[in-house]
């Protein structure tokens, strides 16, 4: 299998309202894959619709292999789904969440216990496996949560949003259990709207906006679509500004802000020339940094518009 | 029944051991309901029989809809709470997530009615029923619960949230003060006893108020059967149809 999820031309309206319109995607085995969009992208419907939960209303969709609207018990036994709410029970205890996991799948029942220590411990709840879920903090709950999903060992795994909400002591446990999962085959499919999330778990990226897919590659690519890594530089003074201008010839220059943009790699050593010649001149800049393009720039570059996370 | 409705039962039945709200709501509400009827108004209420005689198939029916507040909001909490989606993917037998809850409200149901008429009892009620009465009585009583319960699993997956569907029960339990429960529909005022007499729970518990009688009427047990089997029919197909279109 080396397409673990296929879309092609997936449409789904409610009512008037068309929230996927016309979606193509392709997932490789082994690798993750992020859905990236604001609020109300279309992220949630997408992953209803490739677990089985919706019906399409136009357009293909395969998983593992199978077609979704022909065979979702197919589907269904290949894949695990977290959902954006952690759906934990709340008045049960974490091992019995797990437990009832395990009583619903088809893992056997001598296999269970067993199954249930193991995530326990890898997910560090132990200690609060007889606790009712209802007293974990978000991060316990979405860490059970996803500890629930694995109780099948499934081979293609759906995150909706798996780090909305959490603190970001918790959303780096989550990154690092993603990346433990991948290490073992998995193949991820994870819908965020935070853009670093995305480049620093996902193999490829689509980013989703208003039902559509405005762009899909690596992190890699997609910045590659943007204007590199440069070096700002601020200037007291229009003099100052005029001086270095004529000193660093191949720097744009942004008047209203007297800065100057200077095209660089970030290396030390590029860094160092360019520092070196402004001391040459004795010119100073009141402001230096360094600017590595991110996933709000490819957003705001491909729609047009800000993310919400970015405008805030 | 197949391994994922008693899973899913079993796991239902822990909830109820563990939230005392719904077992106060489904089995000492009513108990309450019945002392403070029996004892503070049942002298005022001229019934032509012992006040306790009179209000107990009419308890027992309150019984049943005191349980079905807890019912809707458990399975309201599955719905919105992800937990019926995790359900679905995880290819659990569509019907077992809803007759577990279904199956939880009817044995609810069933306690509390066995403590009800403990109760009534040590109040000195006086059943003139034979035991193939008293099998009528639970038989009565199982396919009320049985539809309510059904009907109300439909009411508890419509609702937005576990609020609306707690409030979505209220009329549930509002309903049988008007019917014959506490008072005799003909004592009622023109316009309300026309309602009490052709609402659905009056056929019912005059069934019940026959059979612990030991003088069933058949008009009133055929029209309380054919009002359950509607109920539940209708809560049956709206409860399915919403379980597989809501996601």
């Amino acid at each position: 299998m080396t397409h673990a999820i296929e879309v092609s031309g997936l449409r789904k309206a409610f009512g008037d309202k068309v929230v996927l319109d016309g979606i193509d995607l392709d997932v490789q085995a082994g690798t993750v894959f992020s859905l990236l969009g604001p609020n109300g992208a279309g992220k949630t419907t997408t992953v209803n619709v490739l677990t089985t939960l919706l019906r399409a209303d136009g357009g293909t969709v395969r998983v593992a292999g199978h077609d979704v609207a022909a065979e979702p018990k197919a589907v269904r036994r290949a894949i695990g789904v977290t959902g954006q709410f952690a759906a934990v029970d709340e008045l049960l205890t974490g091992q019995e969440n797990l437990q009832l996991m395990v009583d619903l799948s088809p893992v056997p029942a001598k296999d269970g216990k067993r199954i249930v220590a193991e995530l326990l411990e890898r997910f560090d709840l132990v200690e609060s496996a007889q606790q009712a879920a209802s007293t974990y903090s978000g991060g316990m709950r979405r860490k059970l949560d996803l500890a629930m999903t694995l109780v099948g060992s499934p081979r293609i795994i759906f995150l909706d949003e798996p780090t909305t909400g959490l603190d970001p002591r918790s959303r780096r446990t989550m990154w690092s259990i993603v990346r433990d999962l991948v290490a073992d085959g998995v193949t991820i499919f994870l819908t965020t709207q935070y853009l670093d999330e995305a480049d620093k778990l996902a193999d490829r990226v689509a980013v989703l906006d208003q039902g559509r897919i405005v762009a899909q590659g690596t992190p890699g690519e997609l910045k590659r679509r943007l204007p590199g890594t440069h070096v700002r530089l601020r200037f007291d003074s229009a003099g100052e500004l005029d001086a270095a201008a004529r000193v660093l010839p191949d720097a744009t220059r942004d008047d209203e802000s007297l800065a100057l943009r200077v095209p660089s790699d970030g290396g030390t050593t590029s860094l160092r020339a360019l520092l070196d010649r402004l001391d040459e001149y004795s010119l100073s800049a009141e402001e230096f940094s360094v600017h590595t393009p991110d996933l709000d720039d490819v957003f705001l570059a491909l729609t047009g518009h800000a993310t919400e996370v970015a405008a805030k | 029944m197949n391994s994922h409705s008693m899973v899913m039962l079993r796991r239902d039945f822990k909830h109820l051991t563990r939230n005392p709200t719904s077992v106060f709501n489904a089995v000492l509400m009513p108990i309450v309901l019945m002392l403070m009827f029996v004892y503070m108004l049942g002298d005022a209420f001229s019934v032509g029989v012992d006040y306790v005689d009179y209000a107990t198939p009419g308890l027992m029916l309150m019984a049943v809809c005191y349980g079905l507040g807890g019912t809707a909001t458990a399975v309201n909490a599955d719905m919105t709470k992800g937990v019926i989606n995790r359900f679905k993917v995880m290819d659990v037998s569509r019907g077992a997530v809803l007759t577990g809850h279904v199956v939880t409200s009817v044995l609810t149901n069933l306690i509390a009615i066995a403590a009800l008429v403990g109760v009534a009892f040590l109040l000195g009620f006086d059943a003139s029923a034979s035991a193939l009465d008293w099998l009528g009585v639970a038989g009565m009583v199982v396919l009320l619960a049985t539809a309510a319960g059904w009907f109300t699993v439909a009411l508890g997956l419509s609702a937005k949230s576990p609020e609306t569907a707690g409030m979505a029960a209220v009329p549930l339990v509002l309903l049988p003060f008007f019917s014959s429960a506490i008072v005799p529909a003909d004592k009622m005022g023109p316009g309300l006893r026309e309602f009490a007499e052709y609402q659905p729970f009056t056929p019912i518990i005059e069934t019940l108020r026959g059979l612990l009688n030991g003088a069933p009427s058949s008009g009133d047990a055929i029209a309380a059967v054919a009002w359950c089997v509607g109920i539940g029919l209708v809560g049956y197909v709206w409860a399915r149809s919403t379980f597989s279109k809501r996601a």
